[in-house]
């Protein structure tokens, strides 16, 4: 195992040459490509729902050229118009879409930004932990063995904790802050990357072209992550996509507890905690929206990746 | 089978050391539990004294094994809060999170499972199609802002259930609890729905799959052909057959509803252990916070070892996996 590369960035990016060694991983990549865009295509459900990724992701990126008002510029916000129902006119004669929180602030500006939290966080800890799986999965198939048992029984661990709970832990043991919470995620979530690629990867290895690399010399690491990896990810995909998804959602709700991100950057989950204070008084817009714009962008997400299932699992294939 | 059995249990034990070190390091080795017990403007003799009364002076490896010899006698400190011990309070609000899962657990099962079947033995129907739509819509529901909907669309705009609290609890079987009186099961409809629905929509995928690979099988075919009904083939030999899965997969969403109840008990009010851990980790009430988590996951630990325990009983292939 000497050959290894480090753990973190081999397991995501695959080296520029990946695809032209053995002929066939190329190809493959295109048409599942082509695979992927026909079979959302062909299911309205799935096209909105991919539809409505593209375009929060757009309003995400476009936040600061988007939202009517700099959430985080201070000067901006006016005190005399906190409290404000969706549709009001403030008091420089500004109107606020979707009214205005305790502090004045304008909602829509607020969730733009909040969107932007809350995605970069669930894609990045969706991306690390996807690595570190993606890697720990193919060196288990790979050496099998000791290190095989001890990463899977690992695994078997993990996955015998619920995610929401192992996080709080670790945040309340750690301490919070953005970075924080991005690795509780990724502890919490690398455990179904390493199952599953694992699974896919012990069935690559018997076939013809393993042994073919084996024959030519390659060394372990390029074997594994040039030619196993491209053919292991149909349920890495999948399973990206539903975690990406999750890790969004788990954020949320460790803002809403209190104990996620920091309150300079508040995601969705913070408004909407925010918002709750506020609630049993009838000013239900500080919490309706936001929950709302994450309702969208998780159900969106879980929906893409369950036609993504559907498309990419090998027992459907015909 | 012994060996197994020995085996899984050395692999508990092995976990639950693991957490309580790195509960150990993380909170009393790297925080400095002077800071809480003592006041800001005490002296360095006041300091030493305390700090020697504690142990806080001797060696960490030693501390350590003093943290693990109190732990394993139940004793895990006094509650600052609540100034009684910390392993008590917990128990004492152990009830309230358990009866709240429980009834979460059944609304699931009675409201995934028919859904499930109906969704299964139409394949790819409209029926089908809006069912399993509605369960993905389930479990991408954010469940603190789903229970904050529950509670302004029931509580404040209906005005029908309550939306804080347990209510008035009896006595049945001796056991304090939510479900002798009118008001506790009022209180209790709200928090556990909220808990229930993203089981439901997992109950509802479970039942779905089972029904879709057991309906191809033969005996299915050997029921049409003796000319059982339909709904007799349905809810007598798929469901036979669909219902151990489903057990065993609640089985472990037990302990995912455990958690979660952390959440719903923090948007209800619900005087249980998740509310507990919430408060005490804004009181900084560091004994129960290490005592929430050790008997957590003490519980989960032994949850876990049952169910492998109950799959290697049913099916003796599991035993095989080397350890």
């Amino acid at each position: 195992m000497t050959h290894q590369e480090p753990a973190p960035t081999g397991g995501a990016v695959l080296p520029p040459d990946a695809g032209g060694e053995v002929g066939t991983s190329a190809a493959r990549g295109d048409s599942m490509a082509g695979r992927i865009a026909a079979g959302i295509l062909a299911s309205p459900k799935a096209s909105i729902a991919a539809l409505v990724c593209v375009f929060l992701i757009g309003a995400a990126l476009g936040a600061p050229v988007l939202a009517p008002q700099d959430p985080y510029d201070l000067t901006a916000i006016d005190i005399f118009d906190s409290r404000l129902p969706p549709m009001s006119v403030g008091y420089e004669g500004q109107r606020y879409v979707l009214g205005t929180d305790t502090q004045g602030r304008d909602m829509l500006s607020a969730m733009l930004y909040g969107l932007r939290t809350s995605l970069s966080v669930g894609l990045t800890a969706g991306l690390l932990a996807l690595a570190v799986g993606t890697a720990l999965g193919l060196v288990a198939a790979w050496a099998g063995g000791r290190i095989d048992a001890l990463i899977m029984r690992t695994v078997d661990l993990m996955l015998g904790f619920p995610t929401i709970l192992v996080a709080l832990m670790i945040l309340v043991v750690f301490g919070q802050g953005t970075w924080k919470v991005i690795l509780a995620l990724v502890f919490v979530q690398w455990a179904y990357f390493a199952r599953a690629v694992r699974g896919a990867a012990l069935v690559e290895i018997g076939k013809d072209y393993v042994e073919a690399a084996r024959c030519l010399g390659l060394s372990s690491g390029r074997i594994l992550f040039a030619h196993l990896l491209p053919n292991c990810l149909p349920p890495l995909i999948v399973i990206g996509t539903i975690q990406v998804a999750s890790a969004i959602a788990a954020e949320a709700t460790l803002s809403f507890l209190g104990i996620g991100l920091p309150i300079t950057e508040p995601s969705l989950g913070l408004l909407i905690a925010n918002g709750y204070q506020v609630l049993l008084a009838g000013l239900y817009w500080m919490s309706v929206y936001p929950g709302l714009l994450l309702l969208a962008l998780v159900f969106a997400i879980n929906v893409v990746g369950d036609r993504l299932r559907e498309i990419l699992n090998p027992r459907l294939v015909r | 089978m012994t060996a197994f059995v020995i085996r899984r249990l050395l692999q508990s034990i092995f976990v639950l050391a693991l957490t309580s070190l790195i509960v150990f390091l993380g909170i009393y080795a790297i925080g400095d539990p002077l800071e809480i017990l003592l006041s800001p403007d005490a002296s360095l003799a006041e300091r030493d004294q305390v700090s020697r009364s504690l142990g806080l002076d001797r060696p960490l490896p030693w501390q350590y094994l003093n943290f693990v010899g109190d732990a394993l006698g139940g004793d895990l400190g006094r509650s600052f809060v609540y100034n009684r011990s910390a392993v008590t309070v917990i128990f004492e609000r152990l009830p309230a999170t358990l009866e709240l899962v429980l009834t979460a657990l059944v609304l699931s099962l009675l409201i995934g499972v028919p859904l499930g079947l109906w969704a299964g033995v139409k394949p790819r129907s409209r029926t089908d199609e809006t069912i399993m739509t509605a369960s993905i819509l389930g479990f991408s529901l954010p469940n603190f802002w789903q229970g904050m909907m529950l509670i302004m669309i029931f509580s404040v705009t209906l005005g029908w259930l309550p939306s804080t609290g347990r209510g008035q609890t009896g006595t049945l079987f001796g056991v304090q609890t939510s479900f002798a009186t009118h008001d506790g099961l009022r209180h209790l409809v709200l928090p556990a729905l909220n808990l229930a629905l993203a089981q439901i929509a997992l109950v509802i995928r479970l039942t779905r799959t089972g029904v879709q690979e057991t309906l191809p099988l033969d005996f299915i075919k050997y029921a049409r052909a003796r000319g059982l009904s339909e709904s007799r083939i349905v809810f007598v030999h798929v469901m036979k057959n669909i219902l151990i899965p489903i057990v065993t997969v609640l089985g472990i969403e037990f302990g995912s509803l455990i958690a979660f109840a952390v959440v719903t008990e923090t948007i209800f009010a619900w005087p249980g252990v998740g509310k507990l851990i919430i408060d005490s980790i804004n009181a900084l009430d560091r004994p129960v916070v290490v005592a929430y988590i050790l008997v957590i996951v003490t519980m989960f630990i032994i949850i876990n070892l049952l169910v492998d325990l109950m799959y290697s009983a049913l099916d003796p292939r599991t035993r095989a996996r080397p350890a």
